[in-house]
């Protein structure tokens, strides 16, 4: 009696578990393709944003220049044949160039003809003959082909950012077309390696305008951020792992060092303006006030990983060294430091990495003006990379936003660089205690 | 130290041959290179308690958590041989785990009770397999659970508040009280005493008594004492084989086997 | 003699007391330097920081005060009537005078006054710097040698040197703390002069933000040209837009991969999901600017609909991507550092895997990733390139996400990029705004921090 009872029972539990169960397993379906349909979206996202800026940004890369032959008359140039400098510098290239382009167009002989062929070459093209004629002097009394680079208009237009179309946005007259036809036709133009692109500071000339200034700026920034946050940031580490004791004054720091790491890097660019360049009267926009600045914002981070690379070391190791009779600081010094280096640099090289692609805070301390001159030290104006990139960026010409593109591009190799250091050490010299 | 503790249930005056429960034949299990279980056959009887022993890593846990299939959760398992409930193979694709973890439920070594209230502890199960069409269905059921989990007086005041309050024998009977809301046929227990102190231990073993007239149980335990209280039939495990499986009484006064006879007088552990 | 220099001699001087210091240690101690207490080595090191470090101390010294020192001395060699002219003119002037010094250069002084300040400035700092050299390099030899006098078997080098590194680690640790001091102090100083021009309850409330119009004489501190609600409303408006799309995509991505994902999926998803958090921001914004909004802009035109191509909905649909690998990796922590026992318990009864997740993990984890969002939030909050770049300057008061709207961060960009006029209420509400942002965000990150401390606690 109490078996069919039993049997009842268990069918009838087994009916109601069968009856939800087609439901629920519909759910969970529906709930893993939700997790894998986010993961999509949130890598769809990474590639679309790489996509759209290296397709915009690749075409930069190639610069349209225009092969001319110039005729170096040393009547305009030289006129007292005595190859001074401070003559050859200030001697007016322009004038050749205009020769040279009459030459080879002579339709552009009226007022309105001779200013539009002039559009069609780079306006610091004559700085570029004065910087070929001050290298090599003996290029005056005679002619030779060069290599100029020609407006960004006609670069836009031959690489298809522009249209021929006068009412679609077409900057260039009938006539100006059928020259740069006639140049195309010729192969006296074409597309050639944007050297400017990194040799050149920045230009109000897109086609001159180059990251070399920015680079270099960057790179004295970084320099002055890790030889002071590498120290101090290690430094503090050590000392609230391995000597301070639990008391209020290190809750206090923890707590501190906790809160800057989460404190918006704008704020640290107000710190900077207020401190670095009104009370301390640092010359503005100067990498090293950048630097200072920089190190503030990744010194949390560093202090951070570096404790941990400091806990991962385990105890038995101090416990040894100091069974043997060192002191603190040498157990420290020669035991544990040496162990926890290799998590120390990546976490260092990752907080680095951060600091390269800060903007925020360069803003506020004026990192952010129109410097064309490649700085010489930490203490010349300059810019930083990221920065060049935000003021490219809010330039109105067409050729920026290829530039802007190419500069990102260059920075994302540079970070991606960076982070496959930080990588590479990890895993080469990860320990697993 | 009584011996076999609990008679086999008798009907009409006459000690009946209970119906199979669990059968298993011929069971491999291999951890990814590691042969953890060898070749082991026995019978789980209905409405009684099987106990397994053995020192540790021989392969009694790994046994008992094929019973409902949770070896499956683990990465490069794998289970050979049959094992069937009811004489149905668990492993059939017809068959559907979750429905099969309904019926066979789980009791782990450390209790593990939800971050939840103590009702909503016991009501989950109930919940998801949708077995309480009313609140006031869900109450009868989780009231019933907790008082064959022996745990109702104790805590009838306070179901609201959060299962992990408890004491830790507590903590265990709300995961008895909470596998049995779900009405299952077998109930597997994995050394369920092991993270308890003396007392908790002994109301659970009480508790294990009471449940096997509705309930068919099989523990896990390191300790022979209890498997001798507790349970009518005993299987002794050694390295991963089944070395000798009978009657409680039989195996801890007259083993056949010269390592089961080791084992209990405990010349290894 | 350059700056660069003077480092390097004294960094030389301070290896020959190295040297001189261990020689004489050895010469004190016996060839074996058995009767040592400490290792010659540190002997070497005793002498070299009485070199070095009193140098050192003169030069920061030196540097910090002589700018305003030859500053002082120069004004008052200028004629008195240029001297009493109001301060913020003056400090003009000054600041020309320090370029033209800089450069060498004074063709292009304002006047012959500016001219004769320049030549001045820079000559004093010359002999300043002359002067600093040498009694450095002085200090340095005098140390040296006084230190080489200490050496004797009995002295305890290396207590002594391992002492003065513990102190400068000690003066490390307190970088942080000066940190935040100085944080709180500029920001506090600029702020309260701004709220003696402005009214502290119109700049909270007010719902007027029109800086610029605030420079005619009448509106200095009239209400409402410095009213800060728009700006407010206008940071919320992006941040939830980007919380929406961060935290549904990050968390069912920890989800996933936490609890459904193959190893090997995991582990070429999750570093992919980090890329996205090693983008600089100003690349996001870019990325706003060049693709998102006239994505945007023609698909709210099929439609009907006029999205401004400074929308907010653009703005905050890349901030969003932007947070989604913050939500992701700390949900994915949280989530791994539920104990299992639990899932255990869970599939024991019969769950599915997502009821396992949805019912007994998600609520386990919940408080961490309540902590998560928050600082998410705060991050949001913060974020200065993307809004910079994509986002308008025109302050509205507005809820709907097609519209251009500011932000607290833009506005302290705009304000302070370019010429500054110290102390002009213009400049000064931006350090106002600075100190909101602050506060919001640290009171968001102490109750995260804190959140997410409980948590941990529960389950270590």
């Amino acid at each position: 009696m109490t078996d069919m009872v039993d049997q009842m029972r268990v069918s009838a539990i087994a009916e109601k578990v069968n009856a939800r169960l087609q439901k629920r397993y519909a759910v969970e379906k529906r709930f893993r393709f939700y997790g894998i349909a986010s993961i999509v979206i949130a890598l769809s996202f990474l590639a679309i944003l790489l996509v759209s800026i290296v397709s915009k940004g690749y075409t930069a890369f190639l610069q349209s220049e225009m092969h001319l032959s110039i005729t170096f008359d040393p009547a305009l140039i030289d006129p007292d044949g005595t190859r001074d400098r401070a003559t050859l510098s200030s001697a007016d290239y322009a004038a050749l160039i205009r020769s040279a382009l009459e030459a080879r167009f002579p339709d552009a002989a009226d007022r309105t003809g001779r200013r539009e062929v002039m559009g069609l070459i780079s306006q610091g093209a004559d700085l570029e003959l004065r910087k070929m004629v001050m290298a090599d002097p003996s290029l005056i009394g005679g002619t030779s082909k060069v290599w100029l680079p020609a407006a960004a208009s006609v670069d836009q237009l031959l690489k298809g950012h522009m249209s021929r179309d006068a009412d679609k946005g077409g900057q260039f007259t009938e006539r100006q077309l059928g020259w740069i036809d006639s140049l195309v036709a010729s192969k006296d133009i074409a597309g050639r390696f944007n050297k400017w692109l990194f040799t050149n500071g920045d230009s109000r000339q897109p086609e001159l305008a180059g990251l070399w200034g920015a680079v270099v700026g960057s790179f004295y920034s970084l320099l002055v951020t890790v030889a002071l946050s590498f120290p101090l940031g290690v430094a503090t580490a050590i000392y609230l792992e391995e000597f301070a004791s639990r008391n209020r004054w290190t809750d206090i720091i923890e707590v501190n060092i906790n809160n800057l790491a989460a404190v918006p890097s704008i704020v640290f660019g107000l710190l900077g303006l207020e401190i670095f360049l009104n009370v301390f009267n640092l010359p503005r926009s100067a990498p090293l006030v950048g630097g200072l600045a920089l190190t503030l914002v990744s010194l949390p981070t560093i202090i951070i990983a570096a404790r941990v690379a400091l806990k991962a070391v385990p105890p038995w190791i101090r416990e040894a060294a100091l069974g043997l009779g060192a002191s603190r600081l040498q157990m420290v010094m020669h035991h544990v430091l040496p162990l926890a280096m290799p998590g120390i640099l990546t976490g260092t090289i990752i907080g680095m990495a951060r600091a390269v692609g800060e903007s925020a805070p360069l803003l506020m301390i004026g990192m952010v003006a129109f410097i064309v001159d490649i700085p010489a030290g930490p203490m010349d104006p300059s810019t930083a990379l990221p920065v060049q990139i935000y003021l490219w960026s809010a330039s109105p010409e067409r050729a920026f936003v290829e530039r802007t593109s190419a500069a990102i591009i260059v920075l994302l190799c540079f970070l991606a660089l960076m982070n496959a250091t930080a990588i590479y050490l990890r895993k080469k010299f990860e320990r697993r205690w | 130290m009584q011996i076999g503790g609990g008679l086999p249930l008798q009907r009409n005056g006459q000690s009946v041959e209970r119906d199979q429960k669990v059968t298993a034949s011929d069971v491999n299990v291999f951890y990814g290179e590691k042969h953890a279980l060898k070749a082991v056959s026995l019978e789980v009887r209905a409405n009684e308690v099987t106990a397994l022993i053995g020192p540790s890593g021989c392969g009694k846990s790994t046994f008992l958590r094929c019973i409902n299939r949770m070896n499956d959760l683990i990465e490069g398992a794998r289970v050979e041989g049959r094992i069937a409930l009811d004489g149905q193979d668990i492993y059939d694709p017809k068959l559907d785990v979750v429905q099969l973890r309904a019926r066979i439920g789980m009791v782990f070594q450390k209790p593990n009770p939800f971050p939840k209230s103590i009702f909503d502890n016991v009501a989950y199960g109930p919940r998801i397999h949708g077995l309480a069409q009313t609140s006031a269905d869900l109450e009868e059921v989780v009231v019933t659970s907790l008082q064959r989990a022996g745990l109702y007086e104790e805590v009838k005041d306070r179901l609201s508040e959060p299962g992990t309050g408890l004491s830790g024998g507590q903590q265990q009977r709300l995961c008895i009280a909470r596998a049995i809301a779900v009405s299952p046929e077998v109930i597997l227990m994995d050394e369920p005493c092991s993270a308890l102190d003396p007392i908790a231990t002994a109301n659970v073993e009480e508790l294990i008594d009471e449940l096997r007239e509705n309930y068919t149980i099989v523990i896990v335990t390191h300790s022979m004492q209890q498997a001798a209280r507790v349970s009518q039939r005993t299987a002794f495990f050694h390295l991963g084989e089944l070395v000798e499986f009978g009657d409680t009484e039989q195996i801890f006064t007259n083993p056949q086997q010269k390592l089961t006879q080791g084992y209990i007088t405990g010349r290894f552990g | 003699m350059q700056f660069v220099t003077l480092v390097v001699v004294l960094i030389l001087l301070t290896v020959v007391g190295f040297r001189m210091g261990r020689g004489r240690a050895l010469q004190v101690g016996g060839a074996k330097a058995a009767a040592l207490h400490s290792l010659p080595n540190y002997y070497g090191y005793y002498v070299a920081l009485w070199c070095g470090l009193p140098a050192v101390a003169l030069i920061a010294i030196w540097l910090s005060f002589e700018p305003f020192i030859v500053q002082t001395m120069v004004v008052s060699a200028l004629p008195p009537d240029i001297q009493n002219v109001p301060a913020a003119r003056l400090s003009l002037m000054m600041n020309e005078v320090r370029q033209l010094a800089a450069s060498g250069d004074y063709t292009h002084a304002s006047d012959a006054a500016a001219a004769a300040a320049a030549e001045r400035y820079r000559s004093l700092r010359a002999t300043g710097f002359a002067a600093m050299a040498v009694v450095a390099l002085v200090l340095a030899a005098a140390g040296c040698l006084t230190g080489l006098r200490f050496i004797h078997p009995d002295l305890r080098a290396r207590n002594r040197v391992e002492g003065v590194v513990k102190i400068f680690l000690i003066a490390s640790s307190t970088v942080a703390i000066f940190t935040t001091i100085g944080i709180v102090l500029s920001l506090l100083f600029e702020s309260l002069q701004f709220f003696r021009q402005v009214p502290v309850t119109d700049f909270l409330f007010g719902l007027d933000w029109s800086p610029q119009m605030a420079m005619r004489r009448d509106q200095v501190g009239a209400s409402g040209a410095f009213g800060a609600v728009p700006l407010f409303a206008g940071t919320m408006l992006i941040s939830v837009i980007a919380m929406c799309v961060a935290v549904p995509i990050g968390l069912m991505s920890a989800i996933y991969m936490a609890e459904y994902a193959h190893p090997n999926f995991r582990s070429v998803a999750k570093p992919l999901l980090e890329v996205l958090a090693g983008i600089p921001t100003v690349v996001y914004g870019f990325f706003a600017v060049l693709t998102v909004a006239p994505f945007l802009r023609d698909v709210g035109a099929t439609f009907g609909l006029s999205i401004a191509s400074e929308s907010a909905l653009a703005t905050g649909i890349v901030m969003g991507i932007m947070i989604i690998p913050f939500i992701s990796s700390l949900s994915d922590d949280v989530i791994t550092a539920v104990p299992d026992s639990l899932r255990q318990g869970a599939y024991g009864l019969g769950a599915t895997r997502s009821e396992t997740i949805k019912q007994v993990v998600i609520p386990a984890a919940l408080p961490g990733i309540i902590g998560g969002i928050l600082l998410a939030i705060s991050r949001a909050i913060g974020e200065t390139m993307i809004v910079v770049m994509a986002a308008g300057l025109s302050a509205r008061l507005t809820a709907n996400p097609f519209e251009a709207v500011t932000t607290v961060t833009v506005q302290i960009v705009t304000l302070l990029v370019g010429d500054q006029e110290f102390d002009s209420p213009k400049t000064l509400s931006a350090f106002a705004l600075g100190l909101v942002l602050f506060l919001v965000t640290l009171g968001l990150n102490v109750i995260a921090l804190n959140v997410v401390r409980k948590y941990r606690e529960k389950y270590d």
